[in-house]
């Protein structure tokens, strides 16, 4: 589904970045983890198509096509989610407005037949459930006095909504209580299935109880230092990054 | 081409012409307020950018046409058709180039009681009714209402009595130009709401072919006590013609003026609106919304004059400025010794798509009382490039993601609006210029 091959990314003349190899299949989730300043929002935001990433070496293929030969909006068409860390608010667009055009957008580009208001009202009903979120947050702008929480969740929401191939969940459990990551959680697992795949990006193991990877992967002055099973997450836990950032081969260390 | 001089002396000719054409009308009182308007017009000429008021607003390609009255003072039905607001039921009130059409008036059963009819008729046979408001509140202080006033013979004469509530809108259409012309519309507009009374106006401003016209009106209106009046002013002409607008509001007690000022045609564009809250616990909103590209130019001038005690007035206005456009926020709020207790707020924000657009903004406050509550703010800011980014992460495309936010910034001007279809005709016309 994804293959990132020695990927190099710049930031305002920073190299973040430093040769990233990921590959991730259909039907597998994936843990990033690593400490701040590692690249783990780099790598989530230049995935998804962001100004300001400057693509310094290596190539990703997404779905057979070269990701950076597409625009954002025909990422997302194509079937790549990021859900963000830092939700935008957008006054005066309602969440219904905002994800029937994008919804609708996604099916044209998928030679699939619009939804019209009725249908889609009735898809979004059953979606709210599943994330146990009042109706009326559906006419609210998007994510407009919502708080972190309720943001974080509305990217889960939307991720419902949307049914991408390819989910990337940008430290998608940073400000969350206990309950609220149970949500967001369970949001992500009935998502799940052989035909999608989960990249979930990550500071600290705690999510990784709830959204259990197949595989992690810890990133360290922007490189994939080591890999392994859902154990490695709980061995970075106990060590912490200090041993990997000691054993990183890259010269300057971390923040 | 004609220069200043030229053009002055084209109207003063004009008005020569004019009073010629009055028959016996020319030795009433009447007249002499024409001929000290006329005078004033010679006094003033038009404004120039020296003139405090017209700072950035430069009307020297005005000047360049010879505006005429023109002879066309009908259209068909399906031009009027297009331009009525649908879903809604209305009381159609249609001008053409400045000149009141009785044939195409229709109003309805509940208008019943109202006097509707052309400014010169009620001149004729009611002159009292006239005296007792004209020109007593718009004062002449500059050449376009000296001009307006000099020339005041046609327009519309609006009288509701006292209890009377109109249900449905009033909807006054004004077209102007013929094909080839370059045609003069001066309405001079007299509205008397009596006490108590409830009225929705709509004066909407239509062109008639693509040629360069002159709309140059004033209406007087005034609110009788716990009268409520919404008024919406819709500027849809084509973008080679000239609008100058000046609208005065005299406010009685308990009174609620409501108003929204949409404008988005014309090559240039003036609204002046002034409102004076001369009497206690009167209400003022006044809201507007201009969206404007290529070299078009909006000015809009508010007055907000809290003459007396515990009123409250609310100013809105948004601009959306794209190509070369040019948008000037003028907004006064005075507020008087004796205005104690008043509350008044003001806000004033654009958005600039271009770099080439450009808004010149200038909230006025003078407050002389002690006991009030007074807030202003200007905004001026481009689209959010997050916010362009969130959508188009979802798979919305670029252009459309720019619409979606440039329409969410313009259309809360409107949210207060609680009749349906009339929401929806704006949100169109919204939509419409945008695209």
């Amino acid at each position: 589904m994804l293959n990132v091959k020695d990927l190099f990314v710049r930031v305002e003349e920073k190299e973040i970045l430093k040769g990233v190899n990921l590959k991730v299949n259909a039907g597998e989730v994936h843990a990033i983890m690593g400490p701040n300043g590692s690249g783990k929002s780099t790598l989530a935001n230049v995935l998804a198509g962001k100004d300001g990433y400057e693509v310094t070496g290596g190539e990703v293929t997404f779905r057979g096509k070269d990701l950076f030969e597409l625009n954002p909006e025909e990422r997302a068409r194509e079937g790549l989610f990021l859900a963000f860390q830092y939700p935008v608010e957008i006054p005066g667009v309602s969440n219904a407005t905002f994800l029937k055009t994008a919804l609708n957008e996604i099916r044209k580009y998928n030679g699939l037949e619009e939804l019209d208001a009725r249908e889609f009202l009735k898809y979004l009903r059953e979606k709210t459930k599943i994330l146990g979120m009042d109706e009326s947050l559906i006419s609210r702008a998007v994510n407009q006095g919502f708080s972190g929480g309720e943001k974080k969740r509305n990217e889960i929401f939307q991720l419902q909504m949307l049914q991408p191939k390819l989910a990337v969940l940008d430290e998608t459990d940073s400000g969350l209580d206990i309950d609220a990551l149970k949500i967001v959680s369970s949001g992500v697992n009935t998502f799940r299935s052989k035909d999608n795949a989960v990249i979930v990006v990550t500071h600290y193991q705690r999510l990784l109880n709830y959204i259990v990877p197949d595989f992690v992967h810890v990133l360290v002055n922007g490189k994939i230092v080591k890999s392994g099973g859902k154990e490695l997450a709980l061995e970075l836990e106990d060590k912490g990054y200090d041993h990997w950032v000691k054993h990183s081969d890259t010269v300057g260390a971390a923040v | 081409m004609t220069d200043r001089t030229h053009t002055k002396e084209w109207y003063l000719e004009s008005f020569k012409a004019f009073e010629e054409g009055l028959n016996g009308q020319a030795g009433g009182s009447f007249h002499k307020i024409r001929k000290d308007a006329i005078k004033k017009f010679e006094e003033f000429d038009f404004p120039t950018i020296k003139n405090e008021e017209w700072k950035y607003t430069n009307i020297a390609n005005l000047l360049k046409y010879s505006f005429v009255k023109t002879g066309k003072t009908s259209v068909s039905l399906e031009e009027i058709e297009e331009k009525l607001i649908h879903g809604l039921p209305e009381n159609i009130i249609v001008l053409v180039n400045g000149v009141y059409n009785n044939e195409l008036t229709k109003l309805l059963p509940q208008a019943k009681g109202v006097t509707v009819d052309s400014f010169s008729n009620v001149l004729k046979n009611n002159p009292d009714f006239i005296s007792e408001y004209f020109s007593k509140y718009a004062k002449i202080e500059n050449g376009f209402v000296a001009l307006n006033t000099a020339f005041a013979q046609d327009g519309i004469v609006i009288n509701v009595p006292d209890n009377k509530i109109i249900e449905d809108p009033i909807h006054i259409l004004n077209f102007t130009g013929n094909d080839g012309e370059n045609a003069l519309a001066q309405p001079r507009n007299l509205i008397v709401l009596g006490k108590g009374s409830q009225v929705k106006l709509v004066e909407s401003y239509h062109s008639i072919g693509e040629s360069a016209n002159l709309t140059n009106v004033v209406t007087e209106i005034i609110s009788g006590e716990n009268s409520y009046l919404e008024l919406y002013k819709i500027q849809d002409e084509n973008t080679e013609s000239f609008h100058i607008n000046m609208t005065q509001v005299e406010q009685k007690k308990n009174s609620n003026f409501t108003t929204y000022t949409v404008s988005l045609g014309g090559a240039l564009t003036r609204n002046d609106l002034n409102t004076e809250l001369d009497d206690e616990n009167s209400q003022a909103n006044l809201y507007g919304l201009y969206i404007i590209d290529g070299s078009q130019h909006v000015d809009n001038h508010t007055l907000i004059d809290h003459a007396k005690p515990r009123c409250e007035s609310r100013e809105l206005y948004k601009g959306v400025l794209g190509g070369k456009s040019r948008g000037v926020f003028n907004g006064k709020v005075f507020v008087r010794k004796d205005a104690q207790k008043t509350n008044a707020y003001q806000s004033n924000k654009a958005m600039l798509l271009t770099k080439d657009a450009m808004i010149d903004t200038k909230p006025q406050l003078e407050i002389y009382a002690d006991d009030v509550k007074c807030s202003h703010g200007a905004a001026i800011g481009q689209l959010d490039d997050e916010s362009v980014f969130y959508l188009r992460s979802r798979g919305i495309g670029e252009e459309q993601a720019r619409a979606v936010l440039i329409r969410a910034f313009a259309n809360d001007v409107f949210d207060e609006i609680k009749l349906e279809p009339l929401h929806e005709h704006l949100n169109n016309l919204v939509f419409k210029k945008l695209k």
